[in-house]
């Protein structure tokens, strides 16, 4: 089993070493800071710190206006919250005239566990992804979640940034590098490709050796950047292997799925599966028990797999 | 550019303007309100021409300001949170040289750089893209802390209607801004007592107003909104205020200057016809 790591504990000391290295860098909160894990930072520079209280609309409101004079926020709380309750504050503030806010959501998707419907944000990445101009990433563990926020603060333009509350394994090595809109190719394969981010990258891995096992052969995606998209990973993914499954821990409408969707119809149309959240909420529960019963296991991808190859013309 | 403590020299070293030549300039702005809207053949004239003594005072007697570089990084700031009344701020940029006079003409047209709310990608001097109201305050809060981290001199001032006032995150950045002790920041709330409903005590009644503002931790100040004197020393006595925001709460007229708009909440977003603008630019001679 391979070790686990925080993605929250990667971004809070990360935050902590960009504070080091650049006084500009300044960060805030909604109350939440032990749970973002920004409290690296503010044990730090607590002038640099500023904690909004529960209001998410006044919290990206100030940071746009710190931006507006030069500073590099970085504005963190759960994803539900943020872009969830302050869509046309971030839109207005953020988005239109393009500053440079660094909006670092933490407890996205389902795997928030016994918190329950109300903490589960499974909308953020369509939201999100819908603002002209922002950058929309999902690193997939802690390797990849210290290179995304160490690049967003040194690239000028509003970001989401969307974490997740478990520990996840490592599944980059220490030689990856990020880069923006490029997916990274995890495994090679010819029969079908399976694009994923987030926790269900793991799951993905744990498909596609299950499926080697049937003699099916699967490329594995890394699709950390939902936006600007990696076009062309995803239309030489249906060249080459003619079938695409997407796992992604969010709902079906308007995710990973939809934007895959739309890229491959338009360039180079195959057979398409979703492993995604149904047009539903769903309950508390443990993260495994809800990642089994909303359908984002790796079996779930595998029988996916079947499915879509099937689909392939003859 | 004058020192930093002689807050009263204004754009770019030119002297700031008495009280009578304020008085002249306030009917200049009200006639390209006026004019400018009813070419557009759509807009707010109700909020803009209410707010024309706050913003004549603001930028031709107290802000320290360049119109030859609008991105001057010690500017006083002057955020216009009611976007809605763009028209009032583009046509002072214009008299102060941001932008040129006749380009008032293109407002609301398509490509122009006077988009129908103000745009910050666009405009020289617009320092806020806004139209959804309530963001301003929260905005300005990040301004005012970015210049006490820069350990910068210069003031930030945000306009707000009083029916903007209803939007809850006004009150979150209320509450903020006096925890962050800015001092910093002064609000100025057009209390023309209208909103596109009716009179704001009908449609959400926000008395006791300045009570509501000095609880949430603000130094509240009353005035005529359309008497220069008496912004003028509310202005002055804002910046002294230490350790709190300062809010001046300006009691204005909606339309404030033509006869057939005062207080008539139809004219809050609809454009006068051609015969009526010409009526009022007669009674603005």
């Amino acid at each position: 089993m391979d070790r686990s790591v925080s993605l929250r504990e990667a971004y809070g000391k990360t935050l902590l070493e960009l504070g080091r290295e650049n006084p500009d860098i300044v960060v805030l909160d909604a109350d939440l800071c032990r749970s973002t894990m920004t409290y690296h930072f503010s044990a730090e520079f607590p002038d640099r710190a500023f904690d909004c209280g529960i209001a998410e609309q006044n919290m990206v409101g100030i940071a746009a206006g710190l931006a507006a004079s030069g500073k590099v926020p970085f504005a963190s709380t759960f994803a539900v919250f943020v872009p969830g309750r302050c869509f046309d504050q971030i839109r207005m503030s953020i988005a239109q005239p393009r500053l440079n806010v660094k909006l670092v959501s933490t407890h996205g998707g389902i795997t928030v566990g016994e918190d329950g419907t109300s903490h589960q944000s499974i909308e953020d990445l369509a939201l999100a992804c819908a603002l002209p101009g922002f950058s929309v990433i999902v690193p997939a563990d802690a390797i990849e979640t210290a290179q995304v926020v160490r690049f967003a603060a040194s690239n000028h333009g509003p970001f989401y940034i969307r974490l997740c509350r478990p520990a996840l394994p490592l599944v980059c090595d220490d030689s990856y590098r990020f880069e923006l809109g490029k997916a990274a190719v995890l495994r090679q394969g010819t029969d079908a490709t399976i694009i994923a981010i987030g926790v269900m990258v793991t799951a993905a891995l744990e498909a596609a050796d299950n499926l080697k096992r049937e003699g099916i052969d699967c490329r594995v995606l890394n699709m950390s950047t939902l936006k600007p998209v990696d076009e062309s990973a995803i239309i030489k993914a249906a060249v080459d292997t003619g079938a695409i499954v997407t796992a992604e821990e969010h709902l079906e409408n308007g995710g990973l799925g939809s934007i895959v969707a739309r890229v491959v119809a338009g360039n180079h149309p195959a057979p398409l599966d979703f492993v995604a959240i149904k047009d539903t909420y769903a309950s508390s529960g443990k993260p495994a028990e809800l990642l089994e019963r909303y359908g984002l296991t790796a079996r779930d991808i595998e029988k996916a797999v079947r499915a879509v190859i099937k689909r392939k013309p003859k | 550019m004058e020192e930093s403590g002689d807050r009263l020299k204004v754009n770019a070293g030119a002297k700031a303007l008495s009280v009578a030549e304020m008085e002249s300039m306030a009917k200049k702005l009200r006639r390209h309100i006026v004019t400018m809207i009813g070419k557009a053949g759509s807009g707010h004239p109700g909020g803009s021409l209410s707010a024309v003594e706050i913003v004549t005072t603001l930028y031709f007697h107290v802000m320290r300001h360049n119109p030859q570089d609008p991105r001057w990084p010690d500017r006083d700031r002057f955020i216009l949170s009611k976007g809605h009344a763009a028209p009032v701020l583009y046509a002072t940029l214009a008299e102060c040289g941001y932008i040129p006079v006749e380009e008032l003409s293109t407002l609301r047209q398509l490509d122009s750089r006077l988009q129908g709310h103000t745009d910050s990608n666009l405009t020289p001097g617009v320092e806020m893209s806004a139209g959804s109201l309530g963001q301003g305050l929260s905005f300005s809060i990040g301004a005012a802390i970015a210049a006490r981290l820069n350990s910068q001199q210069h003031t930030v001032y945000v306009l707000l209607g009083d029916g903007e006032c209803d939007e809850g995150q006004v009150w979150e950045a209320a509450m903020s801004a006096n925890h962050f002790k800015l001092d910093n920041l002064v609000a100025i709330v057009d209390r023309n007592e209208q909103q596109i409903d009716g009179w704001t005590c009908d449609v959400m009644d926000l008395e006791p107003f300045g009570s509501k503002w000095q609880s949430f931790g603000w130094h509240v100040i009353e005035v005529d909104g359309h008497d220069f004197a008496q912004l003028i020393e509310a202005f002055e006595k804002a910046k002294s205020v230490k350790g709190q925001p300062a809010v001046i709460i300006a009691h204005t007229t909606k339309g404030k200057g033509v006869s057939f708009m005062e207080n008539n909440p139809d004219f809050h977003g609809r454009a006068p016809s051609a015969e009526q603008v010409e009526l009022a630019l007669k009674e603005l001679q």
